[in-house]
């Protein structure tokens, strides 16, 4: 028992496959809701599936210019959600309860 | 022992990301979002990435995910949202397509190329093991050192980030228009 845990030992690809689900997972819930908010934490999602491949390859192959991006990206994700999160609030306040096919001629 | 963080900090990741897409409360799916970005965080420090652990803590599950729950309580859209009907039929199956096809691609990419990224590079991480320190101060010569415009230049945009979300958020008033 103990040997075949020694054996299972996650390699770099099981970071990277687990990365990619949550990307997928992160695309449905864009493409699927209709709440804004809830399309930005599922773009969040994939941000941190990104964030997590780069890490998982920093390590693999020693290279510290990809923890050096996941921090970059993580600056812009803030940048960006406080943006948007902006766009929502002035959005909302002028039609309270709006949702994205509501909103999707951008006018007022 | 790899293995089961691992394995919990996968489950956690997972469960929190269907639960994003899934919770019809928007309140609850914020809140499965931070499990997300507490599993990420718990990955990022078996990666060897403490620092990112760090911020991925303070700056993810402390200030954004506050942000969106400050947002939908000023917003008073915390009410449960109808995902059950969908106005386009088609929609959420192609969804489910779009998305299997990207995970799928994205996994047989990776799985084919293993051999390529099983090669270990000269290795300028050094184990934690050694020097407690080494992630931060590699980090830090990596982003003062090669990438200081870029660091400088991301100050900026953090700069035009908050001045334009306050001239977007800003209630015009009407005594305004007649001064102009």
């Amino acid at each position: 028992m103990s040997a075949l845990i020694a054996a299972a030992t996650p390699t770099t690809t099981w970071y990277l496959v687990l990365a990619a689900v949550l990307f997928g997972i992160g695309t449905v819930g864009v493409l699927v809701r209709r709440n804004p908010l809830v399309m930005f934490m599922c773009i969040e999602l994939m941000l941190n599936a990104v964030n997590l491949s780069f890490v998982a390859l920093a390590k693999r192959l020693g290279d510290i210019g990809g923890q050096t991006t996941v921090f970059f990206v993580m600056v812009v994700a803030a940048a960006e959600v406080v943006v948007g999160l902006g766009i929502i609030v002035s959005i909302m306040r002028k039609r309270p309860g709006a949702n994205v096919d509501d909103i999707s001629a951008l006018k007022g | 022992m790899e293995l089961v963080v691992f394995v919990f900090a996968a489950a956690m990741i997972l469960v929190g990301g269907i639960g994003v897409v899934l919770r019809s409360h928007p309140v609850h799916a914020a809140l499965s979002l931070i499990l997300t970005l507490f599993g990420v965080a718990v990955i990022f420090v078996s990666q060897e990435a403490h620092f990112l652990a760090a911020v991925q803590v303070i700056v993810y599950a402390g200030a954004i995910v506050v942000l969106f729950l400050f947002v939908i309580m000023l917003l008073g859209v915390d009410r449960t949202e109808d995902i059950k009907t969908e106005p386009f039929k088609v929609q959420r199956p192609l969804a489910i397509i779009v998305g299997l096809g990207v995970t799928g691609l994205v996994t047989a990419a990776v799985i084919t190329s293993r051999d390529v990224v099983a090669t270990r590079g000269a290795g300028i991480i050094e184990p934690a093991m050694t020097d407690p320190d080494s992630n931060i101060r590699q980090l830090s010569r990596s982003v003062f050192g090669d990438y200081v415009v870029a660091f400088e230049v991301t100050s900026v945009l953090l700069v035009v980030a908050v001045v334009g979300t306050v001239l977007l958020t800003r209630k015009v008033k009407p005594a305004s228009k007649e001064s102009q």
